[in-house]
């Protein structure tokens, strides 16, 4: 079995802050990361190859730096790490991205047949999920997206069962391989290395491709040039001037005071309201 | 199988790369295991680079690594509750390359400092903790990991993990770290515009200035704080003997101590603006020469935080775990050339050369520092009001004549320390800093 | 692996624009008319998103001058056309239609050609869908197929010029970011769920229907929809992705007061969180501790109980969108960054809150039923 595990190095957006005056983000010392959704996906692919043997391909595209995130996929059990780099890729939107990812697919399937590739559900940075829908579509794959669970894969027959999230409960989807699947979080538990891992880990020759390597035919496809969206300004949310919102018992009473909350709260945040009286009706 | 290595350094802190990068530097195979994320994912530090210390390891340090800024004056000030007297040096000749101290962040310097290990051929791997050394008998031969498999050889282990080592402990090379002979420090950046900066220290671009302080802040307990100015930001903290936070009476903690320093009349109007961007808490060893161990016996040294190598009078610290961290590297690498085995009796010459250089030397001459200020608790609150009370007195034009004036200066001391007691005082500050 | 099926109409870029990418739409995009929303639903409901996306469709419209249509892919055997008729009432001037059964249950594959299809025939210039599993799922492979801009999660649409405006939070909410496809069409935006309002309901307003047939069969269709299994209970600590969030600390002083934390907790349905303290103590699991060495949560709204706001539990769940404090101490420092403060004792006020709540839901939750 051939499986590609697709991941992004991001910044830990928990750690970022905005830079009060510029309002530009303040990277320094903010630690990247392995997109922790991504890491469900690995767990995932690395099962299926404890049971079925073959290998697991981590695939990223991004800075050099974004080697350090690969070696920690390889620490995990991971057979191989491809790092599609170039500063032509840069300023890539999903739509480019995904015509890189999915040219490097094809290139690492030419070594050997790939059954099924991995990504996580979304990145932390950018929020979108449209990557992994973006590859299979390039790659003719069938897509199965909030993956919670895979039920059973039949090499011989090339079948593939699923269950997918959907609203309200779970679809069960069968289909033929190859697919991607896109893996929701909290489905599993990553494994811990063993110390021959991290030392492999540490000394693992990680591939480094640039747009050649990476099978790129079209390079108006990729980085900026490739990317239909544009960024046309960045801004800083409205600073929180306001102190909050106080109230004290002693002044008044336990009763008054929540009922004043609550008004409060769902006056200025409805939403909150509606959320909460449709999860509870469920 | 376990795997061997010519050396294994615990920790990737300042003396953790400074053994490692010298060991792999001289083409040893050196393994670096630490045990957060990522290097400098567990140390705190003020943020002062000494270049001394570094340029040893790394001549040309400033081509790439991130510096904020090179310092051109020392401010040294005693605070009582909203004054401080203060001795300042600023000079010039701190302006002409190569500069000397600089402020760093330690996030982005220990990247880069890991990157340079990494390059120099070590490998390092992270998120792992070494739980135990391995012994033969008396031997040091390895450590074990709390991974799967954990076990990896050496020739020689050099422990370089810091404040709270457990792990020299566990070995018996020394007993349990004493509340009086460590200090709790705690410190926050704050987020500030470079102009602003640079406006309110009075300094230019890439100028940086220090201040060290003590006084009534502290509540008694022994301990000093400090601001430093950073490119765009300013690191301010403050620290005391963890056995004084536990015997303090108003079980003041170390974070309302730094919001009290932070909100001194004096302080508070520098820090106007700025915004809270990092705030940490560590354990810094004020033991100094009595408190040092054993750092070194069959196959294992100690540098570093670990061996407690802070010379706290000056704030030293880093320059020190760098250095014992190369002496210990040199002294692996020359036993190596030499063909001899890593027994005590060869690295004993890692001790010989800590006692000739500034390390011990220093530690030496502050040897009853510790001692002489945890038993005179006044040098933090009598001495500091004192000193303010004189220079009000001194500097205010009243009328009242001059003579008075320094009889009553004279006398307020006098009063608070009677002549027995100023004298003791001098004595004993004579006898800590001789 | 098969070649992605081109697009009916290619984009041809050209030269002009920044850094060599387009921002001129090219001549014949420009017939691209009309804003477009994906009714999404499923056994018999829609998903109240599209009406949410409705409203802000007839806002867009209204700027440009064009018409609102909803496109409803659906099986013969599905309520469709009440379905464009709540889509008329919520602001629709058309809906485009396609039945089939292939389309009964969601799978990407059919859904994807049948959008992809009506695109390609009816030119919208703009088209949204909700942020939902369906609709990011469908967004991704439409976008790609189509080869167009899709800009995800928005939490603000607006029309600069003749052009999409989508706003959306980037790097973890810390800032925000307008992003616009100058050069592609349809323009695509996906938003999630309760971030627009609902629009009011018009009975008055109609509508026509325009349908399109699928031209795909069963056995087209690899992936096989074989079940549908409904939700029960699940019973994992989901602190990280909760949406609200109950959180108790020292200030409770005893492992028995923690309890009224998951009183509250259980009438909002929400996740547990605790202080490092806490956690110390013994009073609640270490999953569920919240801060700098426990976990960073993001959740819509925060209830702190007896938590002072230290820094290192205040880095953990500063980003919440509405934080409320209760605590004795005027000063806490989690009055500095709360937006709601309660000066009092939580053991008092939190039963009281807890009683609260549940009036009021219960209020609402038996209108909505």
């Amino acid at each position: 079995m051939h499986i590609v595990v697709c991941i992004k190095q991001v910044p830990d957006s928990a750690q970022i802050r905005v830079h009060p005056v510029t309002n530009t983000i303040m990277r320094q010392g903010v630690p990247a990361i392995v997109n922790p959704y991504d890491l469900f996906a690995l767990e995932e692919a690395l099962r299926l190859k404890d049971q079925f043997g073959g290998r697991v391909t981590m695939l990223c595209m991004g800075p050099p730096q974004a080697e350090d995130s690969l070696r920690k996929c390889i620490s995990f059990g991971a057979t191989d790490a491809v790092l599609v780099t170039d500063r032509a890729f840069a300023g890539a939107d999903t739509l480019a991205t995904s015509y890189a990812l999915a040219a490097a697919i094809r290139k690492i399937g030419q070594e050997q047949a790939v059954d099924l590739v991995f990504t996580g559900k979304q990145t932390i940075d950018g929020d979108t999920a449209q990557v992994g829908p973006g590859i299979a579509k390039r790659l003719g794959l069938n897509l199965l997206t909030y993956v919670s669970r895979i039920v059973e894969v039949d090499l011989d027959a090339r079948r593939l069962k699923v269950e997918r999230r959907a609203e309200g409960g779970v679809q069960l989807l069968d289909t033929t391989l190859p697919s991607l699947i896109t893996m929701l979080e909290g489905t599993n538990e990553m494994r811990f290395a063993s110390l021959d891992d991290m030392l492999r880990a540490g000394r693992f020759p990680v591939r480094k491709w640039n747009k050649d390597d990476a099978g790129i035919e079209d390079v108006s496809k990729i980085g900026l040039k490739g990317s239909p969206t544009i960024v046309s300004k960045v801004f800083g949310p409205t600073p929180r001037t306001e102190k909050a919102d106080m109230q004290v018992v002693a002044d008044s009473n336990p009763q008054d005071v929540t009922l004043n909350l609550l008004q409060k709260i769902f006056t200025t945040h409805p939403q909150i309201e509606a959320e909460l009286v449709e999860r509870l009706s469920a | 199988m376990a795997e061997k290595f010519d050396a294994i350094v615990v920790g990737a802190g300042p003396s953790g790369n400074t053994a490692a990068y010298t060991l792999a530097n001289a083409g040893l195979k050196v393994l670096q295991i630490e045990r957060g994320e990522y290097p400098g994912s567990k140390n705190v530090q003020g943020a002062i680079l000494y270049a001394d210390a570094l340029e040893k390891v790394i001549p040309d340090f400033r081509d790439d690594a991130p510096l904020e800024r090179h310092v051109i004056e020392q401010r040294i000030w005693v605070l009582d509750d909203n004054s401080f007297v203060g001795t300042h040096y600023r000079s010039d000749d701190y302006n002409k390359p190569p500069y000397n101290r600089y402020t760093i962040i330690r996030a982005q310097f220990d990247k880069w400092f890991s990157s340079k290990v990494r390059e120099a051929g070590a490998l390092l791997i992270c998120e792992t903790t070494v739980e135990e050394l391995l012994m033969d008998g008396e031997r040091c031969i390895g450590v074990r990991c709390d991974r799967k498999g954990g076990e990896v050889h050496a020739d020689v282990v050099i422990l370089a993990d810091g404040v709270n080592s457990t792990l020299a402990r566990k070995a018996g090379f020394h007993g349990e770290l004493k509340a009086g002979n460590v200090a709790l420090a705690v410190k926050e950046i704050l987020f500030m515009p470079e102009e602003v900066i640079q406006q309110r220290f009075n300094i230019n671009e890439e100028e940086g200035v220090v201040i060290e302080m003590m006084g009534t802040v502290t509540e008694g307990m022994v301990g000093t704080g400090f601001l430093y100015t950073n490119k765009d930001s300013l690191t301010i903290g403050v620290g005391c003997m963890l056995s004084d936070f536990k015997a303090n009476p108003q079980k003041t903690t170390p974070y309302a101590l730094l919001e009290k320093l932070k909100k001194h009349p004096s302080i508070a109007p520098l820090l106007e603006g700025g915004e809270m961007k990092e705030y940490c808490a560590h354990l810094i060893p004020e033991g100094g020469f009595h408190a040092v161990p054993k750092v070194y016996g069959e196959g294992w040294m100690i540098v570093g935080d670990s061996g407690g190598f802070v010379n706290a009078a000056h704030r030293e610290g880093s320059n020190l775990a760098m250095t014992t961290g190369r002496l210990a590297a040199q002294t692996v690498i020359a036993a190596k050339a030499a063909g001899k085995p890593m027994s005590a009796k060869t690295l004993k010459a890692y001790k010989d050369s800590l006692d000739d250089s500034f390390v011990m030397k220093d530690l030496h001459k502050y040897r009853e520092l510790p001692k002489v200020l945890h038993d005179s608790p006044h040098f933090f609150t009598t001495y500091p009001e004192l000193v303010s009370r004189a220079a009000k007195t001194f500097f205010t034009v009243d009328g009242v004549d001059k003579k008075t004036k320094q009889r009553e200066i004279l006398g307020s001391f006098k009063s608070a320390r009677r002549w027995r007691g100023l004298v003791n005082d001098a004595f004993n500050l004579w006898r800590a800093f001789r | 692996m098969s070649e992605a099926a081109k697009p009916a109409v290619p984009a041809a870029p050209r030269a002009a624009g920044r850094a060599g990418r387009n921002t001129e739409l090219p001549e014949h995009l420009k017939s691209y008319k009309h804003v477009w929303v994906f009714v999404e639903h499923d056994r018999g409901h829609v998903n109240p998103v599209s009406w949410e996306l409705m409203g802000e469709a007839r806002k867009l419209a209204d700027k440009l001058q064009v018409q609102v249509a909803g496109v409803i892919l659906g099986g013969p055997d599905e309520p469709l056309d009440a379905y464009a008729k709540e889509a008329y009432a919520y602001g629709a001037d058309r809906c485009y239609v396609m039945r089939d059964p292939v389309l009964k249950g969601f799978r990407n594959e059919p859904f994807t050609k049948g959008l992809t299809d009506l695109v390609n025939t009816h030119q919208p210039e703009i088209m949204l869908l909700g942020a939902s599993a369906m609709g990011r799922d469908l967004a991704g492979s439409v976008a790609t197929t189509l080869g167009t801009g899709l800009t995800a999660d928005c939490t603000e649409l607006n029309i600069d010029g003749r052009a999409l405006a989508a706003t959306r939070p980037t790097f973890g909410g810390s800032l925000l970011c307008t992003i616009m496809t100058l050069a592609y069409r349809p323009q695509m935006a996906t938003v999630r769920p309760r971030v627009m309002q609902l629009p009011r309901r018009d009975e008055t307003r109609s509508g026509d229907i325009v349908e399109m047939p699928l031209g795909m069969v069963e056995t087209d269709i690899v992936t096989k929809l074989l079940d549908f299994i409904p939700d029960a209970n699940r019973n994992t600590v989901n602190l990280a992705y909760a949406d609200v969030i109950i959180a108790g600390g020292k200030g409770l002083k005893n492992a028995d007061n923690f309890k009224m934390v998951w009183d509250l907790a259980r009438v909002l349905g929400a996740e547990v969180g605790a202080t490092r303290a806490v956690v110390q103590a013994g009073w609640a699991e270490a999953e569920r501790q919240v801060g700098q060495t426990g976990k960073t949560v993001r959740p819509k709204l925060y209830i702190a109980a007896g938590i002072s706001g230290a820094i290192q539990h205040r880095v953990g769940m500063e980003s919440s969108d509405v934080i409320v404090a209760i605590n004795t101490d005027p000063n806490a420092p989690i009055f500095d960054f709360a937006h709601y403060g309660i000066v009092g004792n939580a053991m008092q006020v939190l039963p009281v809150l807890t009683q609260a709540f549940r009036t009021h839901l219960d209020k609402r939750i038996r209108k909505v039923a």
